[in-house]
Formats: C-alpha cells, structure tokens, sequence
C-alpha cells in the first residue's frame, strides 16, 4: 500500500490510468428487462414441452416388465430356507410363472432388482479393497484393513476378494424359460458377458498376473473364498474360464454399488441369434427358476427379475418426461404471470419514474 | 504464554516497574547502571528461527484454523472419519500459507525499517557521530536543521531568538513550532535529571533538573520527542532522557484500536449460529442413525457386522462426529481468507484511483486499513473539522473597506507589487485604487495598513530567500502580508519595538503594550509610539465589539462601513472593522500605571486587565473593515451537497468560534438560508457537551447539519462516542490535523486529510487523501462498490455452501444415515478452493451495479447500505431458504431420474459414482449459472474466471478418473471411467438442464416481479442506463444576505504574552545577514 514508484517528479506517484486499475474494464451489464425475460420464460416452456413430449413418447415404446419372486409361486420355501443363517448351504430351487403381455422388440435386457438393500452405506462401501481387485500381487495376500471383518477368515487367510461388498454379491442365479402356446419350453439365452462398464472390466478389475503354466487358481492360491461364497472366486463362471477371477462380471457388476436402496443391476442381455427370440421377447408366458440363494428376509428385503428395453434415453423412466411437462407447464403459468405484471405495471414506465 | 514466548527465543525482559528516572548528562557509567533501554528500536515480530513456530502458533489461535484442526484430529480417528485426511489438510494448507506469506512480507519490510532507522546518524556531544541504535538515555546530541529527532530529548538550546525552535510533527501531533526558554551554559554538562517513568501521554512530563546544585522544574514544554522533525532551526542541543522503545512514540504506537466492520460482526453472530444449525442438522441425522440403526441396521448385520461392542446409540454417537465433518462445509472456513482477499482488492483500487490523486500535492489516496471497505458504504453520519479539512487553512485579503471606501472587487487584472521590493509574490489584490491610494499619500489608507503592520502577534523571520512570517492565525498572517505588499511591511519585532518599512523607509515603532485577543474582548489592541513621538492605540476586532466603542464623530463612517461589511459577508468572508485612537501622554502614563498594577496583581488578574483595557479601548476612530476569505477546499460544496442527497448526515465539529463556524457553514452548502432553526451546542465541559447533546440528539439527528463549534478534541471524539452509541449507525470522522485523532480513532471510519497541519491525522487514520472533495468519490463510489461486492460476495458464499452442505442432508436418508458424502471426495476438496473460488472473488472485485457517473448522478443509490439492505440476518434467512430449496433441487431431480434407469446400452448408471458425479455437476453448474444471474458487470475477467473454472472443472474431472491416475494411485480414485460412462448419456444432461432451469427460473421470476412491482433506486437507475448521465452540474456559489462577521483569530490566547515577556530580554537574538543597510534592529 502507498508504496512510492521507483521515479520523482512532480508527478510520481500518480496511478497507472490502466483501465483496470481505474475500474473501467469494458464490461457486458445485462439486467432484467421484460424485452430478454419474458421471451426467455416463453422459449423455456416450449423447449420442456417439446422435451418433455419426446421423451413421453420415447418411454411410451420402452417397455418394462418386473417379476417379483421374493416369496412368489414356489419361492415361498425357499424364502423361508433363507431366513436361517444355517441352511444356507442347503441348495433351494424354485420357478415363478409370469406373462409378458407385448412383444419386447430390439434388443431387451435382464436386471435382478433388490429392494431396500443398502449397499450405499459408508462401512459397506469403504469395505472392499480396489488395490487387490486391480490384480496387486502385494495386495491380494495383505488385503486392506478396511475390508475388516472380512479380511482374514478364522484361520488367517487373506479373503479374495475381500470385504463386505464382496461378502454380499448377490448369488442367485436366474433361468428364463419361454413356454410358447405349443407347449414346448425353451430357454431363453442371455449374454452373461458384456454385462459391465468397458472401463471396469479393463481397468478396474484385473486378475493377478497369470501365464500359460500359471493357472488363475495357482494366483489365487494362498487366499480364500469370501465368508458367504459358495465357489471361490477363480470359478464364479463354470462355461467361460475367461470370464472368472476379479474380472468376473457380475462381481464388476455387483461391486459398482448402488447409490440407493432399492437397484437393479444388469444380469444378461437376450441373445437374439436364434429361435423366437430374433426380433426381440415374444409375447407370451414364461418361467423364471430361481437357484435361491441369497436371503432378502433378514433385512426385509424384496428380489425381482426386471426385464427391460432400452432407448437413447435408457430405460423406462417416466420421471424425467413427467418432469419436464410440469416443468414447462409452471414456466408458462410464471411467464403469464409475469406478462401481466408487466403490462399491468410495468409497461407504462410508472415504476421506473423518480 | 511468557515462558512459551521465552523458550521460542523471544526476550521477554522482566523488569522492575521503573518509579522514577534518574539520569546524569554524559554519564554513560552511570546511566547504564539503570540499564535504561538504549535506543534500538524493535517494530518486526519473528527472526528467522522464531517465524514458523511462531506463526503457526498464532495462526492456530483463530478460530477457523482451530476448526480446521478439530476436523482433522476427528478425519483421524477411523471410526468417525466420513472422509479423507486430504479434504481438510488442503484448504488449511492453503490458508496457512497464504497467511504465511503475508505475515512473512509484512515482517521483513519491518525489519527493513528498523534497520534504516537504526542505523541513521546523529551527532553525540561525548562520542560523535553515532548510530541511533547506540544512543543512551543520558546522551547529549546534537541535532540539526531537518534532521529526524533522535529520542525523546530534553531541549538545552537552540540557534533560534528566543530558544525557539521549529519542528514537523510528522508523526505525533500538530505542533508547529515550539518555543523553549532554557538557557543553560553547554560548556558545563552536568545536568542531573530525575522524572517521570516512561509512558505515553504525549501532553505530559514532569521531572527536575539540577545544575550546579540548583533544581528547576521540567514540563512538557521543554521536551522534544521523537517521530518529529527538525525545521527551520540550524541546530539545538537535547539529552536523551527516554531511548527507544520507552519513547512517547513507540509506547503509543502499536496501541490502536482494532476496527471492525459490521459486517465483520453479523459475520461472527451468523457463524456462531451456524455451528449452532451444523449441530442441529447432526443431532437430526444421528437420531434418524439411532432410528435406522436399531430398525434396519439390526438386520442388515448379516452383509456389514458392526465392530465388537457397537449399538445403535454409539452408532448415532458416531455418526453425530462423522456428520460434523461431512458438514463442516456449512461453516464457512474460507469465508474469512476471501474476505481478506477482496478487502485487499476494493483497497487497492482506492490506492489507484486517479480520481482521487492530487496532482499539486502529487497524493494519491491511499487505504490505509484495509479491512473496513464495505463500511464505507454504510455511513450515515460524518464528522468534519473545519479548518484544513472543509477550509484549506489559507487566508486571502479580498476586499477593504477604508474611509468609506471599498475596495477590492474583482474586475481588473492582477496588481503589479514589483514596485515594492519586499512584496510577497504570492500575495494577490486586484483594485489599482487601493495601490493609487497608498502611492498617492491618503492618511486614512496608510492609517489603515499601518494599523494592519502594527496591531498583530505575528513573529517575522528574515532568511536569505526573504522575509516570512510566523502567524498564529492565518488571518493574521494575510492582514500582515496584505499591509507588507502594500508598503507597510513589517520587519521585526523585538519586546519593546516593532521595526516597518513604511513605503521605503525604515521606521521604528515603540511598542508600549499589547492588549491581547480573547474570546470575551474579540479584539485586539496595540499602544505605540510613533518615531515623531505621537502615541496612538490601534484596534482591530469584531465589528459589533469595535462599533460600541466608537466615537459618535464616527457614525456615518459607520454607516457607510456597515454597508461594506455586508456586502463581503454576503460573499462569505471573514471581516473585521479597524480603529484607532491618538492617546494624550500624561493619559497614558497614568493608565500605564494602573495597568501595571493589574498585570501583577496575584488575584482575578485576566478579570482587571480586562477593565483596565476597556478603559482606553473607547472612543475610538474607525478607519474601515478587512475583508479575508477563508478559502474553502476546491469542491467542498458540491461534495456537501451530493453527500446530503446520498441522506448523510455531516456534522461539523470544530474549535472555531460560532460565527466563523457558521460562516463556512453557509459557505460550503451545509446550511442554507431557507433552514430556518439552528441548534447551537455551547457549552464549555464535556458533561454539559453530552447533556445537552443528549438533549438535543433527537432534534439533531433529524437536522441535515450540525455544527459543534468549540469543541476541544476530545469533545470531539466524545460527540462521536454519543452518536455511535445512541444511534447504532456508521460514522466516518475526517480531519486533518492532530486535534482530530482522537475523533479519528473512535469513528468507525477515520478519514485523514494529508494537508499542512502534519501526518498525525492521517496516520491515525484508515483511509487518506489530499481534498475533502474525494470523500464523495471514495463514499459513493468506493464505499458502495465495495458494500455491494462486499454483500453479493457473502450471500453468494453462503448460498453456494449451504447448497452444497444440504445436499448431504438429504442423502442422509437414502444411505441410513450412515455419513456417506453425495459428492466424490475430490470433490469436496476442491468445490471451495478451486471450482468456485475464482469466479466469485472476480464477482466481488469487480462488480459494478453502475457506474461511478451515475453513482455520482443520484446519490440516492447509497441508501441500500446506510439501511443494511443488502445483507442483514432477514438476507441471510432468505439465503438459508434459497439453499434449502435448491439443495432439494438438485438432490431429489437426479435422484428421482436416476435410481430406476439404465445407460443406453442397459448398463448401470444408477450407481453411487455415477450418482455422486452426476449430483455434483448439477450443483456446479447450478450455482455457476446463479453467480451469472448476480454479475451486473461482466468483464473479460469474470468470463474467463466463470468459464475457465467450469472448464477447470471437467478437465480436473476427467483426469482423475481417468485410467492413468486409477492405477498410479488406485485407492485415491476410485472413480475411474465414472466420467466417461455417465457424462456420454443422454439422460444425465437432460437431469442437469432440468436442475439448473428449477433452480434459476424461479430466482429470475423473482427478481424481475420485484423489478415490475417494486423496483429499487437500485433498478430504476439500471434500467435506465442507456441513457448516457448528463454532465456533473455546475454550483452557483450562493449570495448570503444575512452579515456573518467573524473575528479572525484562534480561539487559544496568541503569543502576546511571550512576545512582551521579560524573558524575551535575556536571549540574545542572533544578528542575521541584514537585507537592508538601515536596519535598526535593537540589540539590548
């Protein structure tokens, strides 16, 4: 402050007359002026009508379809199996029966959903180790402190992959059966690969280093099976050898949490290379049978099979439509509102007098 | 703290309490026994090893750092930490260094300055030269002609008659010049000197002198302190008695009173309270844990088994701690670092604002205090002196009156003095009559300036480059000088005589008594004798005091002379009617006698004195009227008249006399004739000062104007005091001279006119200038630009924070309140110090609602600030209402839109990191766009701020989650690929229009209703702004019909007591290069 300039003279300490130091940058001062409000409010509602009928009419086409087998036909055994911590090594099969009533076109996409499952709660979340699912040699045996209790099992040995998040992956496993009028049953095919995110399945998730005389289950040797796994992690998939270790793809899928309690995650998409099935999911009657595992009774949980299309705009999701329209319909009450004020008042300049 | 400082390195010397100070001229052995301080002074904090420790430790002291500190030490614990070590430990870096760095500038240009002071010479009568640093308290020195002031010294002598002595005040107080009336033989240095301890009152010492076994009384009068400045004195000699750190400068410096804002105290009571919500908002969320905990999380153990001993009400214990940190954002740590920032900024342009650079002075205003910007848009009440501040303390003879003549009006050229050799160039008069009269012989003119030459305490001082003059008052110095171009001039003046040169011709007069000015008599008298021997009494003074002691011969002159007196008082000067009376010998012996009998009487001697000169003062012959103007500052009218409009209210508050004082008042605009009622506080002590205010603070405060008059400083500072007390409004306090400092100090605001009367005004001061004119650019355009900015600033602040913190909030019960974070934690790291810090100090720098030319076109846009309407607790409780909705906002419309679909292929997108990303750019942008909705002033820089940061932003965004990042540091960023997956969706933009469009509109809608149905000044003023403002209008100066005479002294009794004084005789006057031959200069 007030420090004098290098030069004397009669002048010397006069400031620089920089626009910027005497505060007259060129500058843009827009205000609110009925001329840009009112055509802004107006522009506005049209363009969230006209998003908001796109997208009511994109979602019209998309359809959906959710089978909850909590409880539902046969399941009600195996339901009441998995409410014992006991039995759950005791396998439990059941089918549920359920119609689609339109034909699904295009691709159609299988979710599992779980209700009131809170995989966004801190510990759960913080308690999975990234540095071994990326395949580290050092931290594969020494898994990160996080993961405790499921870090090392009774005996002291590393669990792979570690973890809460881990520990929970959701087991079922789900078979769709078409049951066309003629009687006959044929199973509906689903890609089981391809389920997750490019960059998951790449980089997120890698296997430890294995060769041709180095097997994934000698990499993983030394560790041992999460607690509540049936198959250690080296044959989660029994058809693709490729497709087992860390870069299994429902592990990918089941440990990109959820942000919210009730989810669904993506199981398999319908291979449409043959039978009824190239145009889409017929219409028609269908079986899902269920190998029962994970119990949903403990936290009053529910299980569903959602089968899904998909657009640009992703699923059927009815809010952002929905949301729209009421959105350009409040825009255009206020920019009525707004229109009469100001020609009610504003228009003749009253208010602006001195 | 004491042994703290000790064990840091810090001398903290543990003296005795020094009761009394005894020293001994040139006695070094002796006086460094008392180990007195010597005279090294120590104004820097920290040396090299004490910085750091230190520093940190004073900056953990703050509350906001301490905060910081609670934060990480809670991070730290595992249980409870909801988020990184790194979300804290980065902006508290950040803070700390900045802080650091400033501390560390700030202190190194402080050692710098020590060094230079130190290390200056100064002549030591034992040793020599010596460095300041070295001098001892007991040390005679020698100083000379412009030379700084040692130490506080003890004056012995002077080269000057008189033992005077001349001295700046830079920087303590306002003295001019100083005399001293020690003489004392230099050849014997053995002075042995007891006084007072060392303080620091500026107006007081007491001690004793002795020498040769005779002790004399010391008193203030005698000492010379340091900070001041040797002038027009070839030399003096003075013994140290206080060195260093123990002078009246350093005890009183580093004292001065920490000035806040009011802001700075809504910002406390509103951070208090919003601990006060943080806990409120985690007491809600920790009981809803307890809840969730002891319903769901009971079953929920199978998946996520709590740790051993752990319930649900240590849950929610935890939790409660886990949410503090999530929500730590809601209290606002960066506030105060920003606030600092742009403080230093609106400080800054103050500094460079060529509008108020006084080129003749080559000053530029300067902010001195760069912590109170915003308060100048808030004031309501300002108080001013007079003299120097509204007046430029220069005195012009104008016009006279002489024989029932006028003389003086302003049509032809300037007068041509170079016939008079001793004319003062800078003197100027523009009626050749007058000249013509003078030169032609008239007896009444030549009465007249010889009457102006004679009647007058001014001292004259003749140098090589000419004669000048030592006025008290500088209208007697105009009188005096207006006499001298004249041809009168007055050359020297010794006890008993009084040396003109009367048109060319020495002449002597024999001054047999001064009956001196005060306040009651409004006059002054001299008693002369002529060289012809003839006695005469000249009198000048009040024009109604002068007309009642006329001579009834003198009553058409009288008539005729009122006439005049009118006319200059309607221009606003200053006037004064002169007299005279030939007095008969034998008449004045004989009151001579009686008037010595008064001056020593011991009992009511002002009380005869005045009887006894009321005696001879009668009578008298009126010779005419003086016209002086007292010359307003350039602007000082106009400015009263825009800081009116602006709804100010200016009290002046000055030592002059009522009359002088209301004078100026009609003169620069504050009182007008239509205002009829003027409230006039005289009273003669503080208390009667405050009753009466206290009395008249209500009608006061209604009155546009108010002028104190007779107030002593202290008064002053007393009057602002009362205000501020009672009225709970801004007050700005501007002078110019050490009597205001104290005034200074107390008001909110002080403003210093660096002027003539010394530096002490404006270094007590927080804002500085050369001109009163620039008040009305640095209140109403600086003040308001920085109130404004200073306002946008927080509201946005706290708006964009709260919107942030509430966000969590709501996802507290999605995540059973489990102190799961929205928004990645980078995220949270940087929201404050990188995303959004930048466009918002670019907002509050450099914002402009209108610029300074309509500022200045309708004062009334000051308004918002004198009534807080900008940020006050209802804006707050309006910001805490927006945040709340746009926090639903921008949480439930991703959320809703997210949690039940898919990406385009069927692949997830309702994860929490896709969530997470997706719910922090809607923020981001939502609050971007609502900092665009608050720019009135768009420059290049808040562009490239607003978008640079948003750009920032994404860059930021995609590196982190890129793959490279992933696997260098793989549990850092967890977030890989989240970026690419989600921000490619269709969905996810149409989520953030939707957002930003529920967020904006309906702050739009509002404020344009607001602008249609109630609009500001504010709005209006924008609204019209295509209209270019017309040019600053030209003010008429007013004619004022009603006489306002004013007698032109001081009010403080002059010098004629010292001039007439014994003691004058026994100093030798030092003989000077004669720049006459005939100098007569009487030698006793």
């Amino acid at each position: 402050m007030g420090k004098k300039q290098a030069g004397t003279g009669p002048l010397s300490r006069r400031p620089d007359n920089s626009a910027f130091k005497q505060q007259r940058l060129p500058a843009w001062s827009p205000s609110l002026t009925p001329q840009t409000v009112l055509p802004t409010f107006y522009i506005l509602s049209l363009v969230c009508l006209l998003l908001g009928i796109w997208l009511l009419i994109t979602v019209e086409y998309t359809y959906e379809l959710k089978v909850d087998y909590t409880d539902a036909g046969t399941c009600e055994q195996c339901f009441n199996l998995r409410k014992h911590a006991i039995d759950s090594s005791t396998p439990c099969k059941c089918t549920v029966s359920f119609h689609v009533p339109k034909t699904f076109p295009g691709d159609v996409f299988f979710y599992y959903g779980l209700r009131n499952f809170h995989q966004n709660l801190r510990r759960y979340m913080d308690s999975r180790d990234d540095a071994q699912m990326v395949g580290r040699k050092n931290n594969l045996k020494a898994p990160s402190s996080y993961c405790a209790p499921f870090d090392y099992d009774a005996n002291g040995k590393p669990i792979a992959p570690c973890g809460a998040v881990a520990n929970s992956m959701f087991n079922d496993s789900l078979t769709v059966m078409y049951n066309p009028t003629d009687g006959s049953k044929i199973q509906v095919p689903l890609y089981r690969k391809g389920i997750a995110w490019y960059t998951d399945k790449n980089v997120k998730f890698r296997n430890p280093p294995t060769n041709n005389t180095f097997s994934l289950q000698q990499a993983f040797e030394g560790t041992t099976r999460p607690l509540y796994w049936q198959r250690p992690v080296y044959e989660l998939d029994d058809i693709d050898s490729n497709n087992n270790g860390f870069i299994n793809d429902d592990l990918i899928v089941w440990m990109r949490e959820a942000a919210f309690p009730n989810f669904k995650k993506l199981y398999g998409v319908l291979n449409r290379a043959q039978g009824p099935f190239t145009e889409g999911l017929p219409a028609g009657n269908y079986t899902l049978s269920i190998n029962y595992n994970f119990p949903v009774e403990p936290f009053r949980g529910r299980k569903e099979l959602v089968i899904s299309m998909v657009t640009w705009f992703g699923g059927q999701n009815y809010f952002l439509p929905i949301a729209y329209l009421v959105t350009s319909g409040l825009i255009l009450v206020t920019a009525v509102v707004l229109t009469t004020v100001f020609v009610k008042v504003g228009k003749k300049g009253k208010n602006m007098e001195e | 703290m004491g042994s703290l400082l000790s064990a840091c390195g810090i001398n903290v010397k543990k003296k005795k309490v020094e009761e009394e100070r005894h020293l001994r001229a040139n006695d070094r052995e002796f006086n460094l026994s008392f180990k007195y301080a010597n005279n090294a002074i120590k104004t820097s904090k920290y040396n090299v090893f004490t910085f750091l420790p230190l520093n940190l430790f004073e900056q953990f002291q703050r509350l906001a750092n301490a905060y910081f500190v609670f934060l990480l030490i809670l991070q730290l614990i595992p249980q409870i930490s909801s988020l990184s070590w790194f979300t804290t430990v980065v902006p508290l870096l950040l803070v700390l260094s900045i802080t650091l760095a400033k501390d560390l500038s700030d202190d190194i240009t402080r050692h710098k300055n020590d060094n230079h002071v130190n290390n200056r010479k100064v002549e030591v009568l034992i040793n020599g030269d010596e460095k300041w640093m070295n001098v001892q308290v007991g040390d005679i020195v020698k100083l000379e002609n412009n030379e700084f002031v040692t130490a506080d010294l003890l004056l012995l002598s002077s080269s000057e008659p008189l033992n005077l002595i001349y001295i700046e005040t830079a920087e303590l107080d306002g003295l001019v010049s100083k005399p001293v009336n020690v003489n004392m033989n230099l050849s014997i240095c053995y002075y042995c000197v007891r006084c007072e301890p060392p303080n620091n009152r500026l107006d007081k010492f007491t001690g004793t002198l002795t020498m040769r076994g005779e002790t004399f009384a010391l008193d203030n009068e005698r000492i010379l302190l340091r900070g001041c400045t040797l002038r027009n004195t070839e030399w003096c000699f003075g013994l140290v008695v206080f060195g260093g750190p123990d002078t009246k400068l350093m005890q009183n410096s580093g004292k001065s009173v920490f000035k806040r804002t009011s802001i700075d105290h809504l910002m406390n009571v509103l951070v208090m309270f919003i601990f006060g919500f943080l806990a409120f908002m985690c007491t809600i969320l920790s009981i809803g844990n307890a809840i969730w905990e002891y319903q769901e999380g009971n079953s929920f153990i199978t998946f996520l088994p709590r740790a051993d001993g752990a319930n649900a009400s240590l849950s929610a214990f935890l939790t409660f701690w886990s949410y503090v940190i999530i929500l730590n954002t809601v209290v606002p740590i960066s506030l105060y670092v920003s606030v600092e920032i742009l403080r230093l900024g609106n400080s800054y342009f103050i500094d460079w604002d060529r509008k108020m650079y006084h080129v003749k002075s080559d000053t530029p205003a300067q902010a001195r205090t760069t912590t109170l910007n915003e308060e100048l848009g808030q004031i309501k009440y300002i108080f001013s002196d007079k003299t120097g501040t509204l007046t430029q303390n220069i005195m012009t003879f104008n016009r006279c009156s002489i024989n029932g003549k006028s003389y003086g009006k302003r049509k032809s050229r300037k007068i041509d003095f170079s016939w008079n050799s001793l004319a003062d160039s800078k003197f100027c008069f523009h009626d050749h009559k007058l000249v013509e009269a003078v030169k032609s012989g008239s007896p009444e003119v030549r009465a007249f300036f010889r009457l102006l030459a004679l009647c007058h305490t001014v001292m004259a001082e003749e140098k090589t480059e000419g004669l000048f003059y030592q006025a008290q008052s500088p209208d007697e110095g105009a009188l005096v000088t207006a006499a001298r171009n004249f041809g009168f001039v007055f050359r020297s003046r010794t006890p008993e005589t009084i040396s003109l040169v009367e048109m060319g011709v020495p002449t002597t007069y024999e001054l047999l008594a001064v009956l001196d000015f005060n306040n009651v008599r409004k006059r002054m008298s001299v008693i002369v004798r002529s060289p012809e021997g003839k006695l005469t009494l000249f009198c000048k003074g009040a024009d109604t005091i002068i007309y009642e002691r006329l001579h009834p011969s003198s009553s058409k002159l009288m008539e005729v002379t009122t006439e005049h007196l009118n006319e200059y008082a309607g221009e606003g000067l200053r006037t004064l009617a002169l007299a005279y009376k030939d007095l008969d010998e034998d008449e004045f012996e004989k009151w001579k006698e009686r008037h010595h009998e008064a001056s020593t009487s011991l009992e009511d001697r002002e009380a005869k004195l005045d009887t006894i000169y009321e005696e001879i003062e009668k009578d008298l012959l009126l010779l005419g009227a003086s016209a002086v103007e007292d010359k307003l500052q350039d602007g000082v009218p106009q400015t009263i008249e825009q800081l009116a409009k602006a709804d100010i209210k200016i009290w002046v508050l000055t030592g002059d006399k009522q009359e002088t004082a209301e004078n100026i008042g009609y003169s620069c605009n504050m009182l007008r004739e239509e205002m009829k009622e003027i409230f006039i506080v005289a009273a003669n002590t503080a208390e009667e000062v405050r009753e009466e205010l206290l009395e008249l603070l209500r009608t006061a405060c209604m009155c546009q104007a108010v002028i104190c008059c007779r107030v002593t400083p202290l008064q002053k500072a007393q009057v602002v005091e009362l205000v501020k007390k009672h009225k709970k409004a801004v007050t700005l306090a501007i002078g110019d001279g050490a009597n205001d400092v104290s005034m200074i100090k107390t008001a909110h605001i002080g403003v210093g006119i660096s002027g003539q009367e010394g530096m002490q005004a404006v270094l007590s001061s927080d804002f500085s200038f050369a001109q009163f004119r620039y008040l009305q650019r640095l209140l109403l355009v600086h003040g308001r630009w920085s109130y404004l900015r200073m306002c946008k600033f927080l509201r946005y602040f706290f708006y964009k924070n709260f919107t942030f913190t509430f966000v969590h909030f709501w996802y507290g019960f999605f995540c059973g309140f489990s102190a799961q974070t929205v928004y990645d934690e980078w995220f949270i790291t940087l929201y404050n110090l990188v995303y959004t810090a930048l466009p918002v100090i670019g907002l509050s720098i450099f914002d402009q609602d209108v610029n300074d030319r309509w500022s200045f076109q309708y004062p009334q846009l000051y308004a918002p600030g004198q009534l807080n309407q900008y940020f006050s607790k209802m804006a707050f409780a309006r910001i805490l209402l927006h945040s709340c909705y746009s926090s639903l906002v921008l949480f439930f419309i991703p959320w809703a839109a997210m949690c039940d679909t898919v990406r385009d292929d069927g692949k997830d997108i309702a994860d929490y990191q896709s969530f997470a990303l997706l719910a922090q750019t809607c923020l981001l942008i939502a609050v971007s766009v609502q900092m665009g909705l608050d720019t009135y002033y768009w420059t290049a820089v808040n562009q490239f701020f607003l978008w640079g940061s948003l750009s920032v932003y994404f860059a930021v965004t995609f590196t982190m989650y890129s793959n490279g990042m992933y696997l260098i540091f793989t549990s850092s960023f967890p977030f890989i690929g989240t970026a690419r997956n989600s921000l490619n969706q269709p969905n996810v933009w149409l989520t953030i229009f939707l957002t930003t469009i529920l967020c904006i509109l309906p702050v739009v809608a509002k404020r344009f209703l607001f602008i249609q149905l109630k609009p500001t000044i504010n709005d209006k003023v924008r609204q019209a702004k295509a209209v270019p403002p017309p040019l600053p209008r030209k003010f008429p100066r007013r004619r004022i019909s009603t006489r306002r005479s004013g007698y032109a002294f001081s009010h403080a009794r002059g010098y004629g007591d010292l001039v007439t004084s014994g003691r004058f005789l026994r100093i030798p006057v030092k003989s000077r290069p004669a720049l006459f031959p005939h100098t007569d200069t009487p030698v006793p």
